[in-house]
């Protein structure tokens, strides 16, 4: 009765091979994993691996270079849709993204990601939106929610003092150089495969020339919200998604 | 084939890029410099040899720009004028980390701050000594004709290929915008080499490429520190570029660069009329600094003038490269204010002749 | 009645996030006492009731989770 399952043929789902071996040195339980082999297997299931680079932000996902087995450039802090640019100039031919956090997309970077987005640079453009800023250390960024605890905002953001949170992605969404505009999570079995075709989608619409395709995932930051990446999975639902609502925001016109 | 042409400075240059067989211009106006990507937006280089001109959103931007073209391996360029070179430094130090090829033109003006659009030279420091954050150097090429302009950005590109580094043409507000007679090398060929070290898309089997100026690892970092170090101490040996006047029989030495040089030539011509015997050392590139030049003639010399456009910049590095043999004084005008070679001779005559 | 299925974990990259145990449907997966070389404590398979959905190994932000499935 106990016949062995793991043969070859039996095999349903292993790491893509965009991703390479290396251990991630994120935290337990945190999205930027899932949203890596996301992008990785969108990559392979395309056959781009060759003809796809990437730019890696600063944050946390600083050395995602070490786990996408494609070729990539490290950007300075804010930069990446700049960086992209030159090589998407260049290379108009190549699949070029960007992989940036909320506090390189959304605040040191705005000025880079709206024009760059407003140009419709053809290249794709991965958001993770955890409302904090994790490398440094759990400090607010400008999508920690009203009254969420940081580092930086130990008494809840103070949206008098400190501004509100931003919906960077509903922005990008009102300039015409945007084609593919839209918000994930990958908590979920069946967010992440949504994740994945949205980025698959995204990507094939980059041999159109239509203009720049934005995919933000709302993801979690288990140690900045001190929180078990379970709990902070289920905060993430009942906190984040009200404001950061899932879904599609801009799709192409039929 | 011989092309002569009456240029401005600025648009000289811009030509020059595309015949040096630039892949990509990114820049953001800002006077003095604005004709060269006014230049290359009306010349449509996309159509004569495919180059991409684009107006980025700021220096910032368009110095990241050149950053991704340049990890591809493309001939990159970006120009600015002095406030605007201040905001690349962070760009130009990340291109020096991860080692890319690139060309920045800074045509100055005075500062600090906004200061004035005039031509001035008080971004010598800043070039020479790297500029931005961290442990770096760029070759500084310090054009003081409409020719050199054009000269130096072929240079440019092959040195930056040469050593994967950032150069810098420290061009004025003088030169940019006068016009002179120059003669235009042909056209070139746009790079279809693809580099081991850059971003074209992985190959099978063989590692992903992988461009940055990060190490998690102090050994890794101070490795990274060595190999830099090693590569400037090559350039040093090798790239050194100056021109010197009448230092023959020389008791007197005036040196200055770029657009002042040739005030300075006019002051020289001056003061040997009245039987100053005093000749002109013109470097030409500011770093690799021409130290050997100033040690061998520091013996014969009674004293060194540096006349400069700026407050006392290039002064320190000839007290450096004479340290000691001989009398070094600076002579100075700021401010975008130009000087004359009257003020000039008159300097020499009361610091280092008088003095 | 379902397919019968199987998982590989690796053990050394597992972080013991516990992410995977709430996407199986028939909690195969469960946080161990071993630790690994990391002293994370690791997933591991406490039945034989899995199916071979892959919702674990989807949802695993450390790719550790192989699936199989018997193909029927």
């Amino acid at each position: 009765m106990s016949e062995n399952l793991i043969t070859p043929e039996n095999l349903v789902y292993k790491k893509t091979k965009s991703m390479t071996d290396r251990i991630l040195h994120y935290c337990p339980g945190c999205g930027h994993g899932t949203a890596h082999r996301m992008l990785a297997e969108a990559i392979d299931e395309l056959g781009i691996q060759g003809e796809t680079i990437g730019v890696a932000p600063v944050g946390c996902s600083v050395l995602a270079y070490y786990y996408f087995d494609v070729d990539m450039q490290e950007a300075a802090h804010g930069r990446a849709p700049a960086v992209a640019t030159g090589i998407k100039r260049v290379f108009p031919e190549k699949y070029v993204f960007t992989y940036q956090g909320d506090g390189d997309l959304a605040a040191i970077g705005t000025a880079e990601t709206i024009h760059a987005c407003n140009r419709g640079e053809n290249i794709l453009v991965v958001f993770i939106n955890n409302g904090i800023y994790g490398m440094t250390g759990g400090q607010m960024a400008p999508t920690t929610l009203e009254g969420m605890k940081s580092s930086t905002s130990p008494r809840g953001r103070d949206v008098k003092t400190m501004g509100s949170p931003l919906k960077i992605t509903e922005m990008i969404a009102q300039l015409p150089g945007t084609y593919f505009v839209t918000r994930q999570a990958v908590h979920t079995p069946a967010n992440v495969r949504k994740t994945k075709r949205a980025l698959k989608k995204a990507l094939e619409y980059q041999k159109l020339n239509k203009g720049t395709c934005f995919v933000e995932i709302v993801a979690n930051c288990p140690s900045g919200w001190k929180m078990t990446p379970v709990q902070s999975n289920k905060w993430m639902e009942e906190n984040m998604f009200p404001f950061y609502p899932l879904g599609d925001i801009k799709v192409p016109e039929k | 084939m011989k092309e002569l042409r009456l240029m401005k400075g600025n648009e000289a240059l811009a030509e020059a890029a595309i015949r040096a067989g630039a892949d990509a211009y990114f820049g953001y106006p800002i006077t003095p410099q604005s004709e060269i990507i006014e230049y290359l937006m009306a010349e449509n280089p996309e159509e004569r040899t495919g180059m991409v001109v684009l107006q980025a959103e700021s220096e910032v931007a368009a110095i990241n720009m050149v950053y991704g073209a340049a990890g591809c391996g493309k001939r990159a360029i970006t120009s600015s004028s002095s406030p605007g070179i201040s905001l690349k430094q962070e760009g130009l130090s990340y291109i020096a980390g991860a080692e890319l090829p690139c060309v920045v033109v800074n045509v100055v003006r005075a500062g600090p701050g906004l200061g004035t659009i005039q031509p001035s030279q008080s971004d010598y420091f800043q070039a020479v000594k790297g500029g931005g954050h961290g442990d770096y150097k760029m070759i500084v090429l310090a054009p003081a004709t409409v020719q050199e302009s054009v000269d130096y950005v072929k240079l440019a590109f092959e040195l930056a290929f040469k050593y994967r580094n950032p150069i810098m043409i420290l061009s004025d507000g003088i030169i940019g915008q006068m016009m002179e007679k120059v003669e235009l090398f042909e056209q070139q060929p746009r790079l279809t080499e693809e580099f081991e070290w850059a971003t074209v898309g992985k190959k099978p089997n063989k590692d992903s490429v992988i461009v940055t100026s990060l190490q998690l690892q102090s050994e890794e970092q101070e490795k990274v520190n060595l190999r830099l170090q090693a590569k400037y101490r090559e350039i040093e040996k090798n790239e050194v570029l100056y021109e010197s006047y009448k230092c023959e029989d020389a008791e007197y030495l005036f040196t200055a660069f770029g657009s002042c040089a040739r005030i300075t030539r006019k002051a020289m011509e001056m003061a040997r009329e009245k039987g100053i015997k005093v000749g002109l050392l013109r470097p030409q590139t500011l770093y690799p600094f021409p130290v050997d030049a100033y040690r061998n003639l520091a013996g014969q010399l009674k004293g060194i003038l540096t006349v400069e456009m700026n407050a006392g910049q290039m002064v320190e590095d000839v007290r450096l490269a004479v340290n000691g043999q001989t009398k070094v004084e600076h002579f100075g005008r700021f401010g975008g204010m130009i000087p004359s070679p009257e003020e000039i001779l008159n300097a020499l005559e009361q610091k280092i002749i008088g003095g | 009645m379902a397919k019968k299925g199987d998982i590989v974990i690796d053990i050394e990259k597992c972080k013991g996030c516990e992410v995977c145990l709430a996407a199986c449907p028939n909690d195969v997966l469960a946080i161990g006492s071993e630790v690994n070389r990391k002293g994370y404590r690791y997933a591991v398979k406490v039945n034989s009731d899995c199916i071979g959905c892959a919702n674990c190994a989807v949802v695993c932000p450390d790719a550790v989770i192989t699936v199989y499935r018997e193909k029927k």
